[in-house]
């Protein structure tokens, strides 16, 4: 089974996976948006050139 | 292979990696959680060991991106290519991303092991010297407004920037340093027991998996804004 008692080192150990876990979520976060909105923009473009 | 150099190619030859990619990062993700924490505690470090589960693959993978970085600068310098400097732009961010989790993830084992957060010792200098170069990169890049004169410049200083890997790599050998040599990579293999090589190993495989995906999924973001741009030109010119 894990083991999630980190005793006295619990605020450094879960610090770190806590921080990583979040700049993770962020990074994905961002490429994944920025992805969107590049190819909802190149959509639009196409649209214009298309008229 | 040269042929997935033209960004048209590149884009329908990648097109499902990085849901493949993301996929298997998440299997990859889960088995390494899994795996760090049914991890015996270090007789010396007790359980302080568990952050070198997401600090030295964040390092490896700052030291990798870097490499790509570079190799794609020198293509895009030399010949020009367009998907060279589309990858070398996407790349810049994840690295500094990974960059910032080594020094932040080392800093918070630091405390409890070594008494202090921080310490100007080789290693940690050179990577916090890694993290100003992908900081000095971006930024350049968004300085220029001409976008091939701001990817030649910054093209430049990330062959620059090159130099600082090795010293990165071999500061521990070359200097006396705090920080620990290497327990890895080494000529007569890893000191690790499989214990704590088997949980490293996977979550070293999770952030390189979940870094060609974002990265393929940024070069394509990367092209399309291009495309954009060069359609926007092309109705400006029409009108």
């Amino acid at each position: 089974m894990p083991d999630l008692d980190m005793a006295q080192y619990g605020p450094f150990v879960w610090g770190a996976w806590g921080i990583s876990a979040a700049v993770i979520a962020l990074m994905i976060a961002a490429v994944v948006a920025d992805a969107r909105k590049a190819a909802k923009a190149l959509r639009d473009a196409e649209g214009e050139a298309g008229e | 292979m040269f042929g997935l150099a033209n960004p048209q190619r590149f884009m329908s030859a990648t097109r499902l990696a990085p849901a493949i990619l993301g996929v298997a990062a998440a299997v990859l993700f889960a088995a390494g959680i899994w795996l760090s924490f049914t991890a015996p505690e270090d007789y010396q470090q007790g359980d302080t060991v568990r952050i070198m589960f997401v600090h030295v693959p964040a390092a490896w993978l700052s030291l990798m991106v870097y490499g790509a970085l570079g190799v794609s600068s020198f293509f895009a310098l030399v010949f020009r290519h367009l998907l060279a400097d589309a990858a070398a732009r996407a790349a810049a961010p994840l690295g500094a991303a990974f960059t910032a989790l080594a020094l932040i993830t080392g800093s918070l084992w630091g405390r409890p092991m070594w008494g202090t957060w921080w310490e100007w010792d080789a290693r940690l200098t050179s990577v916090l010297v890694l993290f100003l170069f992908y900081l000095g990169y971006m930024a350049l890049r968004a300085s220029i407004d001409d976008e091939q004169k701001a990817g030649r410049a910054a093209a430049v200083l990330a062959l620059v920037g090159l130099v600082n890997l090795p010293i990165v790599k071999f500061s521990v050998d070359w200097w006396n340093t705090l920080h620990q040599p290497a327990s890895v990579f080494r000529p007569d293999g890893p000191t690790l027991t499989a214990d704590l090589l088997t949980p490293l190993i996977v979550m070293a495989l999770a952030y390189t998996t979940l870094f060609f995906a974002l990265w393929i999924t940024a070069i394509h973001t990367e092209i399309r804004r291009r495309r954009t741009a060069a359609l926007a030109l092309k109705t400006a010119g029409g009108a």
